[in-house]
């Protein structure tokens, strides 16, 4: 029996460890048949701040680890026919294209077929006239910065079909990056909706990278994960039903179980039985993962129903410049010495801008931006806490204003106050809308030459 | 009976949407699902993230898992890129809802 589609996950965030890649890599061929590895750079934020790159040099705008996570596997993965298939194109995919063929010619290895998916991005103004028909009327008269529509496999599979070696696409739905090369592999139709459930929950499970082998889980004590700082970037063998396999590279830390599976199963999902995609819904409500091995986790149950008409476009707005500014207190009556910091901005600043305050080691992360929980938590005896203030602002003025009282409470502040330190970045706005699929194709071209 | 954190009856995890916030619920032991079920409504949910001003809490039951997925709506200050807390995905909020007492039989734990 022919060996079924193992897809790797070489990067799961825009910045992922650049030493992934390589152990999955390693263990596809090892293992032998077909394989391909993706790579998922592209979360809610950075195809935001890409664009902001892009506008600024018209070279840039895609990972800027590309080369990084790429330069250790690309020999490899073009000499054992394992096509790499990344979103990592991010806000300027014909970049990222051309950055791999210079790449591919400095380790001296012939030009590879590059497959570039766009048609994603609706930032030039056709693409902001479309968007403006569908979002929402409080955000009609906001300054539009940019927008991208999520595509979906089928391009992708169009490119491998078509012997492309690496696809590179801009915005398309994570999980997409997975069901291409199923679909390619296996020949589905696009309405053979099981099946593109089936392997949408495969890349569902790789999307994130080590959130399913055994990071964003471990727990000292109720969770232990084994050699975590090794932790190994899941595989998953995708069957011609759609099922799938969940595994990780060999030699490497980390684990894969039911646990894991199913806190990754569920991630960022809402109805269980409609997680919407470019390319079907995928409904896991009768999903079941079985252990069948270490380290190996049968997935299985998982349905589909006929894809959205719709695409999601996530759509930015200008928003300002966020600023914030820290300084740490310790010793007797630290918290009491922190909370009069906070008093002193307070007073100062208030007036000119919405302001949150955190104390950390006394209330923090888990309080709300309106300060709710922050009141309500008793005052005590803290002895390491560092205030911190956050606002946001149209004018960076106000907020390089705030990044200065902070500074100053050094000199003009609480007894013994340290560390102070203060940023500021620009804000993006965020909304997201659903635009028929006609209006916004996708398109798919290939370059075979640096 | 007794109270205990549904942190030793479950584990979770967090993800986010825009200003939405879903945070999975998974027994660790097949049995205890119905006591989950039972306690951990999108009631109590709600009130426990109150100071959030949830304007929707939905509960998700997947029994062939033992897992409930919570869906959250307005509660990350306006998600990712308008929120002004350090942990602007709310990815911490999972062990917050781990806090919630749960009574469970004396006898058999």
């Amino acid at each position: 029996m022919e060996k079924h589609l193992a897809v790797g996950a070489g990067a799961g965030f825009s910045g992922d460890r650049v030493d992934a890649p390589a152990p999955v890599v390693k263990t596809l061929i090892e293992r032998g048949g077909p394989a391909a590895i993706i790579f998922e750079m592209l979360a809610e934020r950075t195809l935001a701040h890409a664009q902001l790159d892009k506008q600024r040099d018209p070279t840039k705008g895609y990972e800027p680890l590309l080369e990084l996570e790429l330069r250790p596997i690309l020999a490899d993965c073009l000499r054992h026919d394992i096509p790499i298939v990344g979103n990592f194109g991010a806000a300027n995919p014909r970049g990222a294209a051309a950055h791999i063929q210079r790449l591919a010619k400095e380790l001296g290895l012939k030009p590879p077929k590059i497959g570039i998916v766009e048609g994603d991005d609706l930032s030039g103004p056709a693409g902001e006239a479309i968007v403006r028909k569908y979002i929402a009327k409080e955000y009609a008269g906001r300054p539009f910065a940019s927008a991208n529509v999520y595509q979906g496999a089928m391009e992708i599979a169009q490119a491998l079909k078509q012997g492309a070696q690496v696809v590179v696409t801009g915005r398309v739905a994570d999980p997409s990056l997975t069901v291409g090369p199923a679909v390619a592999h296996y020949g589905w139709a696009a309405d053979e909706w099981d099946k593109l459930g089936g392997a949408t929950m495969a890349g569902h499970l790789l999307e994130c990278g080590a959130q399913v082998t055994g990071g964003y889980f471990a727990d000292p004590g109720m969770k232990d994960v084994p050699d975590i700082a090794n932790v190994g970037y899941p595989i998953t063998e995708i069957a011609p039903d759609g099922s799938c396999i969940c595994t990780k590279a060999a030699n490497t830390g980390g684990l894969v179980d039911t646990r894991t599976v199913k806190e990754q199963l569920l991630y960022e999902l809402h109805d269980p039985a409609a997680y919407l995609t470019p390319d079907v819904v995928a409904d896991i409500s009768q999903a079941q993962v079985t252990q069948v091995g270490k380290d190996r986790v049968h997935l299985t149950g998982v349905r589909g129903h006929p894809r959205p008409a719709t695409l999601k476009a996530n759509v930015f707005f200008e928003g300002g410049w966020l600023g914030d500014g820290e300084i740490s207190y310790a010793g007797p009556n630290a918290e009491a010495r922190a909370r009069l910091g906070a008093q002193i901005i307070r007073e100062r600043m208030g007036h000119l801008l919405t302001l949150r305050f955190d104390l950390i080691g006394v209330m923090s992360i888990l309080a709300d931006d309106s300060g709710r929980m922050l009141e309500k938590s008793p005052v005590g005896n803290a002895t390491d806490v560092r205030l911190r203030v956050a606002g946001a602002h149209a004018d960076e003025a106000v907020i390089e204003h705030l990044m200065r009282e902070v500074t100053a409470l050094w000199t003009a502040g609480p007894a013994g106050g340290g560390g102070a330190r203060v940023t500021k970045r620009k804000r993006l706005s965020t909304t997201s809308c659903y635009i028929p699929r006609e209006l916004v194709p996708a398109r798919l071209s290939f370059v075979e030459g640096p | 009976m007794k109270t205990v954190q549904l942190y030793q009856l479950a584990h979770a995890r967090t993800g986010d949407k825009g200003n939405r916030s879903n945070i999975s619920v998974i027994a660790y032991k097949a049995d205890d699902f119905a006591l989950l079920q039972a306690q951990v409504t999108p009631e109590r949910v709600a009130a426990h993230f109150a100071y959030r001003k949830p304007t929707h809490v939905e509960r998700y039951l997947l029994p062939k898992l033992g897992a409930m997925n919570f869906v959250l709506d307005g509660v990350l200050d306006g998600g990712v890129n308008d929120a002004l807390n350090l942990d602007m995905h709310g990815k911490t909020l999972s062990f917050h809802l781990l806090t919630l007492p749960i009574t469970i039989p004396e006898e058999g734990r």
